[in-house]
């Protein structure tokens, strides 16, 4: 997946590398492990659903869709190029997709709408929401966590790609969000915290909600952005630059070590 | 008009099994009739507009049509972005419903002055507006709403609204809707044209010597879609006025001249009455203000020469 990632991303010339190289984990657990989701039905009405709220690391989902037969490879290739429905934030028109985002802090509200239908509709599949740290600066986040919270979803698990890195500089310098488990808590969520890139630890996390019956399930996962190419962890660079050819061949070269 | 829309709503509810109705802790003695009847179909979101449009986007895209209800600009502007990305983008059927359109709450102030709202809402391509003009027409849109589910718009007056329209008129999209013939006959080729609340003050200007061979109209149905079909529905009139309880930038008026002005075989002079910007910022009854804006029910202005 981050093969691909950086190969997209090369390729349009486009942006946001170092986000989709962040929750390349999280997303190969959901949809290798977790997700009860079936590329010969992609819509089908028992699902689990997942909605990527930091729209701008779609690569890594765009990818993962590919690996589990959604898109084809030859589609992989037209992302980002002119008429494409693999935009460059996540669109709802590449099949298996399930909400467009772009904007930050729709992810959340929109995935409390789904989990509250399925709770109303006596149904039993699960929403699954990813969030970026940054994005909690967006007050809608805080908004439907109330809402989650007061109406007992828990068919609902929202995942935070906490690398501690934003748009200009690190989240702590930005708006500071710790104590962000303490937070999450006092707002009636189920926490728990998990290294981002561990896989069995991600799968057991994601693979047991809800960890309180009653309770939203919030795994704040501890990641680094950039994860797997040496040069890109943690700079805030990686987040707009595009790798030109010789360092995606640097970059393919240490992930294929 | 609240209680007409209050009133269909739980009588479409009946009907259509997927109707939900999600307030922004507003509606007291209003929403009380459809919360004690389906339960299970009503969520007050709280405070929380942008969470509210979020999550009724959410339900929407699992087979809900949700009915999101404010009061003025709150279920628009303040959650504008899930209007257009969530609902819009996703063609989704949310109804967006405010309270309180145009200058209703006119002693509130400017927060609860609902006179750009047409502006918004008529950017995103694929919302259809439903401004009835009188109760009838909140029941004519409230029906084609639920039977035609989509991103939708309903703007409301408050209560105590009369009725122009003496049945449930047949509405569609972009449909002028006949309210009255002119007082003097005349030969029919000039019309007032309302939408919205503005039927009461097309409904008055009418009897003014200036007016009295215009015949009057409503659209409480319309959208970007809709647009060219206005180039055949001017076309029979020489004059058409309209009215609207909105500013003039970015409303209805200018709605139909961007659709018809300049357009091959199109020699209608047009002439758009709505709120000049004196009203923001004023406080008063909705009738004061109304007349400061422009929009005197008793005192139509002078009239439009017809070439």
């Amino acid at each position: 997946m981050r093969i691909q990632s950086l190969q997209m991303v090369h390729r349009a010339k486009a942006s946001h590398i170092a986000s989709a190289l962040s929750i390349c984990d999280i997303v190969a657990v959901l949809y290798g492990q977790v997700l009860h989701v079936d590329p010969t039905q992609p819509e089908a009405p028992g699902r689990d659903r997942f909605i990527l709220s930091k729209g701008h690391a779609c690569v890594a989902v765009y990818a993962a869709l590919s690996d589990c037969g959604f898109l084809t490879a030859d589609e992989l290739l037209t992302y980002g190029q002119d008429g494409s429905v693999l935009m460059n934030h996540i669109s709802h028109k590449a099949t298996g997709v399930e909400f467009s985002t772009g904007s930050l802090g729709h992810g959340l509200p929109f995935g409390v709408g789904k989990a509250l239908a399925a709770k109303r509709l006596r149904t039993d599949w699960n929403t699954f929401v990813l969030l970026s740290d940054g994005e909690l600066g967006e007050g809608s986040n805080w908004e439907a966590m109330m809402f989650a919270a007061h109406h007992g979803l828990d068919n609902l698990v929202a995942v935070i790609d906490y690398n501690k890195l934003q748009s200009l500089t690190t989240v702590d310098q930005t708006l500071r969000i710790e104590p962000l488990a303490d937070k999450f808590t006092a707002f009636g969520w189920s926490v728990r915290e998990v290294d981002g890139h561990d896989h069995t630890a991600l799968a057991s996390a994601l693979g047991s909600t809800p960890w309180i019956a009653g309770k939203p399930s919030m795994l704040i996962a501890h990641t680094t952005k950039g994860k797997g190419v040496s040069y890109m962890e943690n700079t805030v660079k990686w987040h707009y630059s595009t790798p030109n050819a010789e360092q995606l061949a640097q970059a393919l070269n240490e992930l294929q070590g | 008009m609240r209680n007409a829309f209050i009133e269909e709503l739980v009588s479409l509810a009946t009907q259509y099994p997927h109707i939900a109705l999600v307030v922004g802790d507003l509606g007291y003695s209003v929403v009380e009739p459809f919360a004690d009847r389906f339960p299970d179909r009503f969520i007050n979101a709280g405070v929380a507009e942008q969470n509210m449009t979020g999550l009724a986007a959410g339900m929407a895209s699992e087979g809900y049509h949700v009915f999101t209800y404010s009061i003025a600009n709150f279920p628009t502007f303040r959650c504008a972005e899930q209007i257009r990305n969530d609902v819009d983008y996703h063609r989704l059927p949310v109804t967006v419903v405010s309270v309180g359109g145009g200058l209703a709450y006119g002693a509130l102030g400017y927060s609860h002055h609902a006179v750009q709202d047409y502006a918004l809402m008529r950017s995103f391509p694929n919302l259809l507006i439903a401004a009835p003009g009188d109760p009838m027409e909140v029941r004519a849109c409230m029906r084609y709403l639920a039977g035609n589910p989509q991103p939708s718009y309903l703007r409301l007056g408050k209560a105590g609204e009369p009725n122009f329209h003496t049945t449930v008129p047949d509405v569609a999209p972009g449909k002028w809707l006949k309210v009255a013939d002119g007082v003097d006959r005349g030969d029919g080729r000039a019309t007032l044209l309302s939408t919205g609340a503005a039927m009461g003050i097309a409904m008055g200007w009418s009897n003014a010597p200036q007016y009295r061979q215009h015949s009057v109209h409503s659209m409480p149905l319309w959208s970007m879609a809709s647009k060219p079909d206005q180039i055949a529905a001017v076309q029979p009139f020489d004059v058409v006025e309209t009215l609207e309880d909105h500013l003039r930038d970015g409303g209805f008026g200018s709605w139909l001249m961007e659709a018809v002005v300049g357009q091959p075989g199109v020699e209608t002079q047009l002439r758009a009455h709505a709120l000049t910007p004196v009203v923001c910022g004023t406080v008063g009854s909705q009738k004061i203000l109304n007349a400061l804006g422009g929009l005197n029910e008793q005192s139509a202005p002078g009239p439009t020469a017809r070439t």
